[in-house]
């Protein structure tokens, strides 16, 4: 079936709710990215644990949780608005 | 610590857990719920996926494999703070569709197949079993910690027996909370309440253990970091594939398993919970896992060698003399354990009576007495499925002996559901994924898990023979399950994940693209794929022939009488009858599957309603016909569009015609007042002068006087009698042109010195440009001269300015001549422009100068049959018109 025909370019308050939506979708990725990244740091020889590990994925989660409780009110009080959207 | 006082402090903390749920059932059932429908109680809800694994198996899997244990966080956390992705969009379509269950999304979106509601059942159930075994395992090991380290030597219970008790403590307790009723929406506030309980409880538990280690037993966090720095915790050595593919693991399980699937969606009250749960859930699983690398460490320092680290938590803090703690501590993994246990008991529950035993009972009883209450089987047989997964818990947990590592249990369960995750995604994403697509991928993703993973867990020689390890199945060596297709490289886990999901994902593409959809399939496929585009158009049920006496039968026998009862009495209503029968209209049916579909699932509401519909559902060709429907709908309303504008511009030119023609009228009724008089001002002093010539002795003097005036008189009458030939004999086009070259100065030169006749009293200056009106024209001179005289009368007898003048403007262009003659006076209003070319028509009064306003009329007439115009031109300065003509006039007879 045919989609309706969607304006092609939005006012500023649209404009930011998609971008936010957008941030959204992509945090997950940034996420997998910082939790893989200590995968290229460990050298073969290196076998135990580090405090700076522990301290570094803490902060990486902690970043993560921040950034996701940012973006929450906004997509919450934008839902509804233009859902056909994706 | 006395084990009495253990046991007591157990039996009070689930008597309060009873209070919890039973007083939350009492505010749902009075509709009071309040805040226990806030988005905290939601997210502590989630926290079941923090089982006794997590509580106590995370330390010991620290204390083995290092910060691999934060994978199992890491997962979830990227799946819940991308909400926005995947878990929106699942919580949408378990709402729209009243979900009840993985089995029930995965058999719905396939077209209400129960097949793979079954086989989404069976993966479920056989994964959970080991799991739930586990949790069963740790209860009992916990009660051993505190009755080996009890020094009064009381008789330590035996382990098996404290697992039968556990087992049907909780089996009872679930089955109070979890079947007191079969609601429209799976839900049940009891449990959750109780469990966002359980779940602050393990929490503070870990927590405090936590700030015991660190602030008690160390000093503090400068200290905590430099035991983990001077630690050997054994070999922790980033695997990628072990790190990546845990991740990807714990991220599938967090969506599959089917305990987080029921507290996530389908106990889900508002959307707007899952906004808070995505960052607050993370943040959950963050506190619970901060202080599990510092017991870890301070655990494998303090304790000897051969303590098992799976059991810091308790005997960190026993060892220290703290009871209060350990007793603490014991009561987080017991809530742990028992509340992933009775969640995944009701959401086994409901998937096996849903989709096993209730398909079943209709079966062999088909017509199963249309009296029979089938809500009182549904809970019966909800009851059954409790006590038969708790059942199967407990034997698992006898064959296995309670002997295997509690962590690698938990990767293989995650595992086996992570097999649905594949067909689910394709559900709602693809709506090209298919039945038998989803069918295939299911049971090879449960072939290959059962031989790589499951089956080899119980030990070589167990289930599959030793040699099968060595040799591979059939002594095919490329079918060993540790290393298909010789794949040797992967750790176990890792190579099981691999190969179940490359085979499981290529069975479903490959399925889904080679057959082709049912309708119903189509119809749903397009449901959940689409959810956030509004409802689907087409009806699930085409043209119902149910009996609604019948249907009302059914739907008491599921919703009970007076629900059914209410609802069949409100859709009469709506449809306009005053019975309790209303028509089995296509969207009555809809509404009615869904609704039964919330207490039995949809694969068996749409099988029930089948069976009173008669015809199974939608065909292929309904569906095209719908689709085509629509495609006209919106042709026809293009078309009417198109028409609309067509009708409002006749409109518009109608209104002017119309207005025209009012005006005309009122002109004729004018001009024939005025005819009348023209004729009668004449006649009468034509007749009054004759009466007194006839009456004789009139000086000859006064004769000559009265028979000019006679004369003039009657000149006037026959020019008004000439004018109206004219302009008959032009309208008719009967008119014979003399068609000859002529010079339009010549012309123009005549018309002024003929025109100067009329008002010769007013001082007119006329402005030329000569050189452009040597032009010579093939028309008729003499007709072309009447209208310019005309114009040019008309100029000197209406042009009010004081000082007047006209001016003669001659373009030619592309073989047409204009001539423009512009006065200087104050032009002719807008409202009647569009008069002045009718007959009779003048406009003022004021200056009547003979004529009886047939000039303009005329002059119309003749530009017509010299092929050319007159028209008023607005917007200059005076009256304006512009004749038109050809330069050569091409006469039909030429």
């Amino acid at each position: 079936m045919r989609r309706p025909k969607r304006p092609l370019f939005l006012a500023r308050a649209p404009y930011r709710r998609r971008r936010l939506r957008d941030a959204a979708r992509l945090l997950p990725v940034l996420g997998a990215f910082l939790l893989l990244l200590p995968l290229l740091w460990a050298p073969e020889s290196r076998m135990s644990l580090t405090s700076g590990d522990v301290i570094y994925f803490f902060l990486v989660w902690l970043a993560l949780i921040g950034l996701a409780a940012a973006f929450a009110p906004g997509l919450r009080s934008g839902e509804g608005v233009d859902e056909e959207e994706d | 610590m006395p084990f009495n006082l253990l046991v007591l402090a157990c039996f009070l903390y689930v008597a309060f857990l009873f209070t919890v749920a039973f007083v939350v059932e009492g505010r749902a059932a009075k509709g009071r719920l309040g805040w226990l429908r806030s988005p905290v109680v939601y997210t502590l809800s989630l926290s079941i996926y923090c089982t006794a694994w997590t509580f106590y198996g995370a330390v010991g899997y620290a204390a083995r494999s290092g910060l691999e244990f934060l994978t199992i966080y890491f997962g979830p956390t990227l799946v819940f703070i991308g909400w926005w992705w995947l878990l929106r969009k699942l919580v949408r379509i378990g709402r729209r569709h009243h979900v009840t269950s993985l089995a029930d999304l995965i058999s719905s979106r396939y077209g209400k197949s129960n097949t793979l509601g079954v086989i989404v059942t069976l993966i479920a159930v056989v994964a959970a079993t080991p799991y739930i075994a586990l949790q069963l395992q740790s209860v009992v090991l916990s009660f051993g910690v505190f009755a080996s380290a009890a020094p009064d030597g009381s008789r330590p219970l035996d382990p098996g027996q404290i697992a039968v008790w556990v087992a049907v403590g909780l089996a009872f307790f679930t089955i109070l909370f979890g079947t007191r009723n079969l609601d429209a929406r799976e839900q049940h506030h009891g449990i959750v309440t109780a469990i966002a309980v359980e779940a602050v409880v393990k929490l503070v538990a870990l927590l405090a253990v936590g700030s015991f280690v660190v602030w008690g037993i160390a000093g503090g966090v400068a200290d905590v970091i430099a035991r983990i720095d001077a630690a050997d915790l054994a070999a922790w050595q980033v695997a990628p594939g072990r790190w990546t593919g845990i991740i990807f693991l714990s991220a599938a399980a967090v969506i599959c398993l089917p305990r987080m699937f029921q507290v996530m969606v389908v106990e889900n009250e508002d959307e707007g919970h899952l906004a808070r749960a995505s960052w607050a859930f993370p943040l959950y699983l963050m506190a619970m896992s901060l202080f599990i690398v510092p017991i870890a460490v301070v655990g494998l320092e303090r304790m000897p060698a051969g303590a098992n680290p799976d059991m810091f938590v308790l005997t960190l803090p026993l060892a220290e003399g703290r009871g209060g703690l350990a007793m603490l501590a014991f009561l987080g993994g017991f809530s742990s354990a028992t509340s992933m246990v009775i969640v995944e008991s009701i959401a086994l529950a409901t998937m096996i009576s849903n989709h096993v035993m209730i398909p079943l009972w209709l079966r062999l009883r088909p017509g199963a007495g249309v009296a029979d209450d089938l809500r009182q089987v549904v809970l019966m047989a909800r009851r059954l499925a409790i006590a038969a997964v708790l059942a199967l818990g407990y034997g698992y947990y006898r064959v296995s002996g309670g002997s295997a590592a509690l962590a690698s249990i938990g990767l293989i369960a995650f595992l086996g559901v992570a097999q649905v995750l594949p067909a689910m995604l394709g559900g709602i994403y693809w709506r090209g994924a298919t039945r038998a697509g989803a069918i295939l991928g299911l049971v090879t993703g449960l072939a290959i898990w059962a031989y790589t993973s499951f089956l080899p867990s119980f030990g070589p020689g167990a289930v599959l023979p030793e040699t099968v390890f060595t040799e591979g199945l059939m002594s095919l060596s490329w079918l060993r399950p540790y290393s298909l297709f010789g794949t040797e490289a992967m750790d176990p886990i890792i190579h099981a994940l691999f190969w179940s999901m490359a085979l499981n994902v290529l069975a479903f593409c490959l399925g889904s693209l080679l057959t082709f959809p049912g309708p119903v399939e189509r119809l749903q496929g397009a449901a959940f794929v689409n959810v956030f585009e509004g409802a689907v158009g087409p009806q699930r049920w085409a043209r119902g022939r149910a009996d609604p006496e019948a249907l009302l039968a059914m739907a008491q026998r599921i919703l009970g009488e007076e629900v059914a009862l209410t609802l069949f009495q409100a859709e009469a209503r709506a449809q306009g009858k005053e019975s309790f029968l209303p028509d089995p209209t296509p969207g009555f049916l809809d509404s009615l599957e869904a609704r039964l579909s919330g207490s039995v699932g949809a694969a068996t509401a749409h099988a029930m309603i089948g069976q009173l519909v008669g015809r199974a559902t939608v065909t292929v060709e309904d569906l095209m016909a719908v689709a085509s429907e629509s495609a006209q709908l919106l042709e026809y309303s293009a078309r009417l569009e198109a028409r609309e504008t067509e009708l409002t511009r006749t409109a518009g030119a109608l209104r002017e015609a119309n207005e025209k023609l009012m005006q005309l009228s009122l002109q004729k009724d004018a001009f024939l007042s005025q005819i009348s008089h023209e004729l009668r001002t004449p006649m009468t002093s034509i007749r009054a002068f004759s009466e007194i010539l006839t009456e004789g002795e009139v000086p000859p003097e006064s004769v000559m006087r009265y028979g000019r005036i006679i004369h003039d008189e009657a000149k006037r009458l026959t020019r008004l009698l000439d004018d109206l030939l004219d302009l008959s004999v032009l309208e008719n086009g009967a008119v014979q042109l003399t068609v000859g070259l002529a010079s339009l100065q010549g012309m123009i030169d005549t018309a002024l010195t003929a025109a100067r006749a009329t008002r010769p009293d007013r001082e007119f200056q006329v402005i030329r440009d000569l050189p452009s009106e040597t032009i010579y024209l093939k028309t008729d001179a003499d007709r072309l001269t009447q209208v310019f005289i005309n114009l040019i009368s008309n100029a000197r007898k209406y042009c009010d300015a004081t000082r007047p003048e006209l001016r003669i403007a001659v373009r030619h262009k592309a073989g047409r001549v204009t001539v423009d003659f512009i006065d200087n006076g104050k032009g002719i209003a807008k409202d009647s422009q569009a008069l002045i070319f009718e007959k009779f028509s003048r406009l003022t009064d004021a200056n009547r100068a003979g004529g009886a306003g047939l000039g303009l009329a005329i002059c119309r007439e003749i530009m017509q049959n010299l092929g050319g115009s007159v028209a008023y031109v607005p917007g200059q300065r005076g009256a304006t018109f512009r004749v038109t003509v050809p330069l050569r006039l091409e006469t039909l007879a030429a």
